[in-house]
């Protein structure tokens, strides 16, 4: 089996760019409970900075270095706009807010394919990111080196910054008991918006890394949107370990899917595999012990 | 805002006694209203009344394209271009004396409201011809309708074959125009080893059983078949086959968005133009910059136009476009296609001397114009047109060029019956 | 949220004569749309028009369910395209089955298949098994699922989320079997339905009838289970699920029971779209499809009997006709739409008169207000979602129309 390395590879590829897209939503969703549809959006606005940049310093290296810090802003202010306007009124009421954030991201499509116009862009890739590189005796192009490391890098530095920093503290404060966290002093309603200025910024980094692999359209994000929430429901809520998990676990699957059947009878297997783990483990893979019933 | 039921009983009686009444008068207006057809295996009685109004200066015919939802890149080109040539018809003096008045409607791209748009511009707004669709599905959803109705259906776009309908003319390539011709200039260039890869749907599939038969036949080898399903973003896994396949050309059915996917990850891992070239047919001038000229130079095409055909013709057709829209707008295959039918309508009806349906088909027949990409002819039997075949060269401006062209126009043959080898096809 | 109970009869002792008002209202708002549908729609409107409206019936039965689900059930069924697709699915291939020239293989399968009809075709040959398999077949699909879900105490979030995979799944799986399925192209040009000629307008028309009568049955069903033991029950699971199950009822098969309902309606709302439409393809059964079809009911009232429908036909007619005019601009319209109506309205414009009435009452009728603030802190994190700060949120009076609607 000659093609178990690469397809090992093309599965841990697929699953560090499905990580990339789920981390944010982990935040989000994962944490604080909100369902946000417009997080694909917040994906394809990164992606479009990246462009827009490109445009501007017309050094691929430099634009593209410049683009993730700035797809993280962009990303990140169009989530604290949302959370602001919309979401914060809507906590009680979390179904709900995947309906009005469903809206929010038809809105921003059409913006995109208003102010971009209705056909793909094209982002250049650097020429340090161009072909492959020989590893293990397959070929491995060094774009999906350079979206496997991002993604690493992403889940390091996310963390670390909920470990160790005192904004880290007051998220996990503010998710294992509000109530608690409010009486000893933490403004929630700060934490809160904070913690969505986080989730989609990293939504913002995963769309500058997708210009990598695909085109950047309106709809970028309407093809990741629900594969990312099927990762953070398989990953188990409240802990980034479950989803970097269930990204990992489930790139590899559709790869092999992908390779044993076809590209669309595999995403049809990998549905069914989901509702059977859900059977098993209705909490997903990684859970916090909690004494609530539901 | 009611909750909680406290009289249950008396209106349960009323709402069983209502229900009971409702059905049955449903039942009594639709028991006397129905009339049952199908035995007497007659055609449809209805459809046959047109109401299009010949009376007036002017006339009107119907655009339908998709301007919202994922097909508007593209049919928003067609629909520029459709109403370019209205516009040219009309400042030359319109057809057989009366101006164009143009209903356009989205089709959005969604088969089902092609089906309800070309209903309402045929029942409701009574137009003489409509012009447009894209998707093999957005055609077959508007063929009963037109066919139902009797109406005329003007299709600008390459499809898979297999399709006569005497109330369309398909004025884009059937496969034998396209898909054979890049067969043969492959099999040309002594390549034997060919790997095909599409996206999930009508067009592709029926393409690559004609192109496994035309392998067969010719001593080519199809290494691999792979499929994506339409907006499939990730290709390692079939870019990995390809690769493991040996392959030295690969044919490229995909569609939209999975092409620039495609041709990232086909660069990625090393493969190259020269070693395995890639014959796209879903790859027109316009989708060249959304790709990425650096990503795609060097790969062929086959099409039967391009922007860089050299003729008279088609030098006032890009200036007359790029006037219209700007001098940064490529023109395209589908775009061609689509102006043209217009022209070719308007020479139907100019031969009939009339608009009816019936009499148009009776003159279709060796209506010919010379369109932007050389003379096109209408075949009466089939209602397609014979056209030039092109193998084009995507070069670093991001236009195409031809690198191979058919001798003269390819006569349409849809169900490939002057093909040996297709025998069993359809 | 407190149990319904007490809420209620306090409205009850406060308002005698509420109830039959009401019942008067709906009763006569049935009636009336039956008149609407059965009288004066036929008359006025043209063919192609009435056709349309057949078509918006269709999908209107397809809200009726998710009314019954979502609003009263409080799942979010985001993937009913898929139970609509079914029906659809089994109507059309009856109808080319039944079309089907001499060797009595449809022709798409000649064109794009071997030419050999699948066995699991076969049965839909006849009349009746189709009929049976349009009413069965997607509500046990949906009560399997259902059961396999809901069991397991899923989230209502995560629900949400797997019904949506799920329409994706399915219309992915349409595409990908073009032999037996028709691929992206679907399934179309039927020309008869139960051996009456769908060229014919008289039998268009017929159809017109059916799809009208079929709602307004539908409509009195949800009205019949609602007014039922079962429907207190299932209300009662949507505001507090934990307490139903500690009285010693399932929650499980009460939830179920409506997910099959809707599924079952769907199905049927499906299956009389393929004729009237004369089309069914993946494009109507997918993730955006099945959303979209959840805008008319949120416009409407969720939790209403007649909001579903008045306002999925409301929203089926604006995109017709909107859309016509300006494409993209009724993009931006249908996302404000879900947005200002769930975020702002969460009962939908059925709630907006009785939102006037009591933000004008507050000052005289205090209780009126009182039960949404007495039973905020039990309301607390029913799913471990963290609840909003009581008091001096600038929203008081929504929170308080959202908290007395939930119990409607």
């Amino acid at each position: 089996m000659d093609a178990l390395l690469p397809q090992l590879f093309a599965g841990l590829s697929l699953g560090s760019v499905l990580l990339l897209a789920a981390l944010g939503l982990a935040l989000t969703f994962g944490q604080m409970g909100v369902i946000n549809m417009a997080h694909g959006e917040f994906m394809m606005a990164g992606a479009y900075t990246a462009f827009v940049v490109q445009q501007l310093l017309p050094d691929a290296g430099v634009s593209l270095l410049v683009s993730l810090p700035l797809g993280f802003l962009v990303g990140g202010l169009l989530g604290l706009l949302l959370e602001v306007t919309l979401i914060s009124r809507m906590y009680r009421r979390p179904l709900d807010t995947l309906l009005v954030t469903f809206g929010v991201s038809l809105v921003l499509q059409q913006a995109a394919r208003d102010v971009f116009g209705a056909p793909n862009v094209d982002v250049r890739a650097p020429a340090w990111l161009s072909g492959a590189v020989p590893l293990l005796g397959m070929d491995v192009p060094r774009t999906r080196l350079f979206i496997l490391a991002l993604a690493v890098a992403a889940v390091l530095a996310l963390s670390m910054v909920l470990k160790v920093t005192p904004l880290g503290r007051r998220i996990r404060a503010t998710v294992q008991n509000r109530d608690l966290a409010e009486t000893s002093g933490v403004s929630t309603r700060a934490t809160d918006r904070l913690t969505f200025f986080v989730g989609s910024g990293i939504a913002g980094v995963a769309g500058v890394a997708l210009t990598l692999l695909g085109s950047i359209g309106p709809t970028l994000g309407t093809a990741y949107v629900v594969d990312a929430f099927l990762v953070v429901v398989v990953g188990g809520i409240g802990q980034l370990k479950g989803a970097v998990l269930a990204a990992v676990g489930l790139g590899i699957l559709q790869a092999g899917f992908e390779y044993s059947t076809t590209a669309s009878l595999a995403k049809v297997l990998l549905f069914v595999v989901i509702v059977a783990f859900l059977q098993l483990r209705p909490q997903g893979l990684v859970s916090v012990r909690t004494r609530s019933l539901a | 805002m009611t909750t909680h039921p406290l009289p249950v009983r008396a209106s349960r009686g009323r709402a069983l006694a209502l229900s009971a009444g409702v059905l049955a008068t449903a039942l009594a207006l639709s028991a006397c209203g129905a009339r049952a057809g199908a035995e007497a295996g007659a055609p449809s009685s209805s459809g046959g009344e047109s109401c299009v109004d010949t009376s007036g200066d002017t006339i009107k015919i119907g655009f339908l394209n998709s301007l919202s939802g994922t097909m508007a890149i593209s049919e928003q080109t067609v629909r520029d271009s459709l109403d370019l040539a209205a516009e040219e018809i009309n400042a030359a003096g319109g057809v057989l004396g009366k101006q164009l008045e143009v209903v356009g409607e989205d089709g959005a791209s969604e088969p089902t409201v092609f089906a309800e748009k070309a209903e309402k511009l045929i029942s409701s707004d009574c137009v003489a011809a409509v012009f447009g669709g894209w998707t093999s599905s957005s055609r077959k959803a508007m063929l009963p309708v037109f066919e139902g109705h009797d109406a005329l259906l003007f299709y600008p776009v390459q499809y898979e074959g297999l399709e006569a309908s005497p109330n369309v003319f398909y004025t884009g390539a059937t496969t034998n125009q396209q898909i054979i011709p890049g067969m043969d200039y492959l099999k040309e260039q002594g390549k034997t080893k060919v790997f095909l890869v599409g996206s999930d749907y009508v067009f592709p599939r029926t393409a690559n059983k004609i192109i496994n038969a035309y392998a067969e036949a010719n001593g080519i080898e199809v290494v691999g078949e792979e499929y994506a399903p339409l907006g499939h973003t990730d290709f390692s896994t079939i870019v990995n086959k390809l690769k493991a396949s040996g392959a030295d050309a690969v044919f490229n059915t995909l569609n939209g968005d999975s092409n620039v996917a495609f041709f990232k990850e086909y660069k990625n891992v090393g493969l190259t133009p020269e070693a395995a070239p890639v014959v796209s047919v879903s790859v027109a001038e316009e989708e060249v910059g959304g790709i990425g000229v650096e990503n795609v130079a060097g790969q062929l095409t086959a099409w039967n136009y391009y922007q860089t055909v050299d003729s008279p013709a088609n030098a006032e057709f890009v200036a007359a476009f790029q006037a219209k829209y700007g001098a940064d707008r490529p023109t395209s295959d589908p775009m061609e296609a689509a102006y043209t039918s217009l022209y070719l309508w308007k020479g139907m009806v100019e031969k009939a001397e009339s608009f009816d349906v019936a009499a148009i088909q009776e003159a279709a027949d060796g209506v010919s114009f010379d369109a932007p990409e050389g003379t096109v002819t209408v075949n009466g039997d089939n209602h397609h047109i014979a056209k030039t075949a092109y193998v084009g060269e995507i070069r670093e401006d991001g236009l195409i060029y031809p690198v191979w062209q058919s001798d003269g126009p390819i006569e349409p043959d849809p169900f490939l019956e002057g093909y040996d080898w297709a025998e069993g096809l359809s | 949220m407190s149990a319904a109970r007490p809420g209620s009869a306090r409205t009850a002792v406060a308002r005698p004569d509420w109830w039959r008002r009401e019942g008067v209202r709906l009763w006569g708002g049935i009636a009336l749309a039956v008149v609407l549908l059965v009288g004066v729609a036929p008359a006025v409107l043209s063919d192609f028009r009435l056709n349309l409206l057949a078509k918006f019936l269709c999908l209107a039965m397809v809200a009726v369910g998710i009314g019954l689900a979502w609003g009263r059930g409080g799942m979010l069924v985001l993937g009913q395209g898929v139970f609509f697709g079914l029906g659809g699915y089994l109507m059309a291939m009856h109808m080319k089955l039944s079309d089907a020239g001499p060797g009595g293989v449809p022709d798409f399968m000649l064109l794009y298949g071997d030419g050999v009809v699948p066995g699991w075709w076969e049965p839909l040959r006849s009349p009746v098994v189709t009929v049976l398999a349009i009413l069965l077949l997607p509500a046990g699909l949906a009560a399997v699922l259902g059961l396999a879900v809901f069991r397991r105490r899923v989230r209502g979030a995560y629900f949400a989320i797997l019904s949506q995979a799920l329409a994706a799944a399915f219309a992915i799986l349409l595409v990908g079997q073009q032999k037996v399925t028709g691929g992206t192209n679907g399934l179309n040009g039927f020309r008869s339905f139960f051996g009456y000629d769908l060229a014919d307008p008289v039998n268009k028309r017929m159809l017109y009838y059916i799809a009208a009568g079929v709602l307004v049955v539908m409509v009195v069903v949800v009205r019949l289970l609602m007014r039922s033991r079962y429907g207190e029950l299932l209300v009662a699971v949507r505001d507090q699920e934990n307490r139903v199950r500690f009285l010693g009822y399932d929650p499980a098969v009460v939830k179920v029971v409506a997910y099959a309902v809707a599924a079952a309606f769907a199905a049927v709302g499906g299956a009389l779209f393929a004729p009237v439409a004369g089309i069914i393809s993946p494009a109507d059964v997918g993730v955006v499809p099945s959303i979209a079809l959840l805008v008319g009911v949120a416009i409407g009232g969720r939790a209403t009997l007649l909001g579903p429908v008045l306002g999925s036909i409301a929203v089926s007619w604006a995109e017709t006709s909107l859309s016509e005019q300006f494409p993209s601009f009724w993009t931006y319209f249908q996302g404000a739409l879900f947005i200002g109506v769930v975020a702002f309205l969460p009962n939908g414009l059925a709630s907006l008169g009785g939102a006037l009435r009591r933000r004008r009452a507050r000052g005289s009728a205090v209780p009126e207000v009182g039960p949404a603030s007495d039973v905020r802190p039990a309301a607390g994190s029913a799913g471990g979602v963290p609840a909003d700060p009581p008091a001096g949120a600038p929203d008081v009076t929504t929170d308080t129309v959202d908290t007395a609607g939930r119990h409607a």
